[in-house]
């Protein structure tokens, strides 16, 4: 200051004196003693913690910072450090920590060691910086939840039963990809494939509850709840249960033919009685085919009554169209199309025997032409014992109800090919006991399923359909005749994250877990 | 030589003695091994005295003195005084002054030609300095400290001053005072010299802290080694011998 008001100032030049202690020369400082007599004179370190016991979970990695926090952490992170350093609280008041660094030691020796280096204040003022090194003592010590799991792998607290009672695993393959679509069973410990349904496992209760919740959005259910006291400790007031849910999709599914129930079809306004099913969500599309009258049954109606199928789709019989004659344009039922017609059609097992022809009514009639195929129910033929048939006296069965067009005809070309498309699958144990005949069943199934979102955009809109990169387009395709196999856009495909290095090793894995 | 000694177990033997070439001046302590420690070294040259000044122990930063007077505060008492008077030498003038800064010792270090001064001591002051020890007065400081009383020691051979001092005041004291002067410590690395030693041009004492190294320094920059008070005279007769024949 004075120099910058243009005094003038002496030049100082700093002397220098000799240690007290071991005489040697050096510049002044406070304590006017060397750094190595001052090291010698002063242990700033002595008092401080050099040995540590720490307690490690050697199942998840973390270590305990008492009371009772489990802190997660890798070996030489930043938060292993930050763990460590608390664990010195003592240090805090006394000195300063400036740097702190992991020395490497073997993993096993079950000892991190940890340079620090600390700065106190000694002998008039003098700050004296000092390295040292902490050793911590690992001991092995499970955490309580690890210790839980350890004592029993598969320790649920709730379990999920769905079941459906029908023939076919057909709503099973679909559910499958709406839970993968939402992620519902991330939280499952456990995936289980069982008769007729598949039970999900959950630690949780509450994870439980919330997958039942998502079916009854998806799906007309019905559940019901048990709990099985496993243990209780009446001083604490502690309840340990298990927890049961049961639930059961509806039997009905997209396609059946049903006879409803007259109670049933009056309320719906003198519906059908033979309806068709359109579809199925949290509630159940119903379809007069003769009439294209419509309504949807929500669970809670449904179940009131809880009526079956007259037939299911298992009993679909391929017709011949001969003739289509629409008698009404074509109108919007529930977001798809119909239009009723007028057809004649012979069963594709007499054409060519006999001259049987049925003249029926369908609400087809936009999709059909003559010639084209068609799989329907067979009732001239078929022996239905339904009970609620029999309530209806004097009805008068249609001959044939059409359900959908066939493209069995011209898939038989393109059998054996893979499609462009995939769709990933649950991680799901199943019983391999059961014979090859259901393996094949399933397999067979499956196709279908496979088909069946081919064919219905609607079908596959809640669902995730994944590109396959082993497919290439055949050039024969391209050149197939006008009206082609029904088949799925590649725009409604998406990319299959995949994080692998080598491009080709990617391409044989990634079919794991997923099937074409 | 140079002698370590502590005063009731307190390093600061330079608070609770005065030295001089011509008395030394004792606080009146508890036990008599700090006087018996002078007495042993000193007995036989000059008179050693016990006193107190202003009722306190601590004479060492009160007064100020050399061969010629002695400077004591104004709060000191008629008795003391008188005290002082009958056992100091009669060549030794004893002068009360009325200065507002009392610690006389801790304003004023001198030897027997010059005396260093407190920037702030009145004009008065310095001209009684001046007149009653018969000096050349500098108001000065030493490293930054206007303590210049505290912060060095020097005698009429040389002179200890604070450790951070810079060579060039180093060089301008020196100067000042016509004898060489180096940076030091006392008592295991304390800075304030003139409270840990008292040093004459044949003799020094020094707080028992003080190590081997600091010891070695003083000895050396005092001229201690050679100067005992009949060499001193054997010097003086040599030349007067020299020249008389």
């Amino acid at each position: 200051m004075a120099g910058e008001a243009g005094m003038f100032m002496v030049p100082q030049t700093t002397g220098s004196v000799l240690c007290c202690k071991c005489g040697i020369r050096m510049q002044p400082n406070a304590a006017n003693m060397c750094v190595k007599c001052l090291r010698s004179e002063v242990d700033i370190t002595e008092g401080l913690p050099k040995h540590v016991m720490i307690i490690h979970c050697p199942e998840c990695d973390s270590y305990l910072l008492p009371p009772k926090t489990w802190i997660k952490a890798q070996v030489e992170s930043k938060e292993l450090l930050t763990f460590c350093l608390n664990r010195l609280k003592s240090l805090r008041n006394k000195v300063r920590i400036v740097h702190a660094e992991f020395i490497w030691t073997e993993p096993h020796s079950k000892r991190i060691k940890v340079r620090l280096r600390v700065q106190k204040e000694v002998l008039n003022g003098a700050i004296l910086e000092q390295a040292y090194i902490v050793e911590y003592v690992q001991q092995e010590h499970m955490c309580e939840s690890c210790s839980r799991i350890q004592a029993n792998p598969d320790q649920w607290v709730a379990a999920v039963q769905l079941r459906q009672h029908v023939s076919h695993r057909r709503t099973f393959f679909y559910l499958e990809q709406l839970i993968l679509k939402h992620d519902a069973a991330g939280r499952a410990i456990r995936i289980k494939q069982m008769d007729q349904g598949i039970d999900f496992f959950f630690a949780n209760r509450s994870h439980g509850v919330k997958f039942v919740e998502f079916l009854g959005k998806v799906s007309p259910i019905r559940s019901r709840h048990d709990k099985q006291l496993v243990s209780h400790d009446p001083k604490s007031n502690n309840y340990n249960y298990k927890y049961t849910f049961s639930v059961e999709i509806s039997p009905v599914c997209r396609e059946d033919l049903i006879c409803l129930p007259p109670k049933v079809a009056v309320s719906l306004g003198n519906l059908g009685p033979i309806v068709i099913c359109t579809k199925v969500t949290n509630s159940i599309a119903l379809l007069d085919p003769l009439t294209l009258r419509y309504c949807f049954l929500d669970a809670d109606q449904y179940w009131r009554s809880a009526f079956r199928s007259l037939l299911t789709c298992r009993q679909l019989v391929e017709y011949i169209v001969l003739d289509v004659e629409i008698i009404s344009p074509e109108v919007n039922v529930g977001g798809s199309k119909y239009a009723l017609a007028d057809a004649q059609v012979a069963r594709l097992s007499d054409f060519g025997r006999n001259d049987t022809i049925f003249f029926i009514k369908t609400h087809l009639g936009h999709l059909l032409k003559p010639g084209d195929h068609a799989l329907g129910y067979d009732l001239y033929g078929a022996n239905s014992n339904d009970i609620e048939l029999e309530k209806y006296k004097g009805l008068v069965l249609p001959e044939a109800i059409l359900i959908k067009k066939s493209y069995e005809e011209k898939r038989q070309r393109k059998r054996g090919k893979p499609r462009a498309w995939k769709l990933k699958s649950l991680n799901m144990e199943v019983d391999d006991t059961k014979g090859r005949n259901e393996q094949e069943k399933m397999n067979s199934e499956y196709e279908e399923f496979l088909r069946d979102l081919e064919e219905n955009p609607e079908l596959r809109f809640n669902i995730s359909l994944y590109r396959n990169k082993g497919y290439q387009p055949s050039e024969m395709a391209s050149t197939a005749d006008g009206e082609d196999v029904p088949s799925i856009p590649l725009e409604e495909l998406l990319a299959d994250l995949d994080i692998t290095d080598a491009e080709d090793s990617g391409d044989d894995n990634d079919d794991d877990g997923m099937r074409e | 030589m140079a002698t370590r000694l502590q005063f009731e177990n307190n390093c600061e033997v330079g608070v609770f003695s005065k030295l001089t070439n011509a008395y030394c001046l004792v606080a009146i302590g508890g036990s008599e091994s700090f006087y018996s420690v002078f007495e042993s070294e000193l007995a036989d040259v000059i008179p050693v005295v016990k006193t107190s000044i202003a009722g306190t122990r601590i004479i060492g930063r009160l007064c100020a003195g050399n061969k010629k007077g002695l400077l004591v505060p104004h709060n000191t008492t008629d008795q003391e005084l008188q005290h002082l008077r009958n056992s100091l030498p009669d060549q030794v003038v004893v002068q009360r002054i009325e200065e507002r800064l009392s610690a006389l010792g801790n304003c004023i270090a001198c030897n027997d030609h010059v005396a260093l001064a407190h920037t702030d001591l009145d004009k008065e002051t310095e001209e009684i300095i001046a007149d009653v020890l018969g000096v050349e007065v500098f108001r000065q400081t030493i490293a930054g400290n206007i303590l210049v009383g505290s912060f060095c020691s020097f005698s009429n051979r040389g002179g200890l001053v604070h450790p951070h001092t810079s060579i060039e005041d180093l060089d301008e004291l020196s100067t000042l005072l016509q004898v060489p002067l180096v940076a030091g410590t006392v008592n295991r690395g304390s800075e304030v010299i003139a409270a840990g030693m008292v040093v004459n041009d044949w003799t020094a004492f020094c707080g028992s802290d003080t190590t081997a190294t600091e010891l070695s320094v003083i000895e050396s920059v005092f001229k201690l080694r050679e100067a005992q008070p009949n060499a001193i005279v054997d010097e003086m007769r040599k030349s007067l011998i020299d020249s008389y024949v």
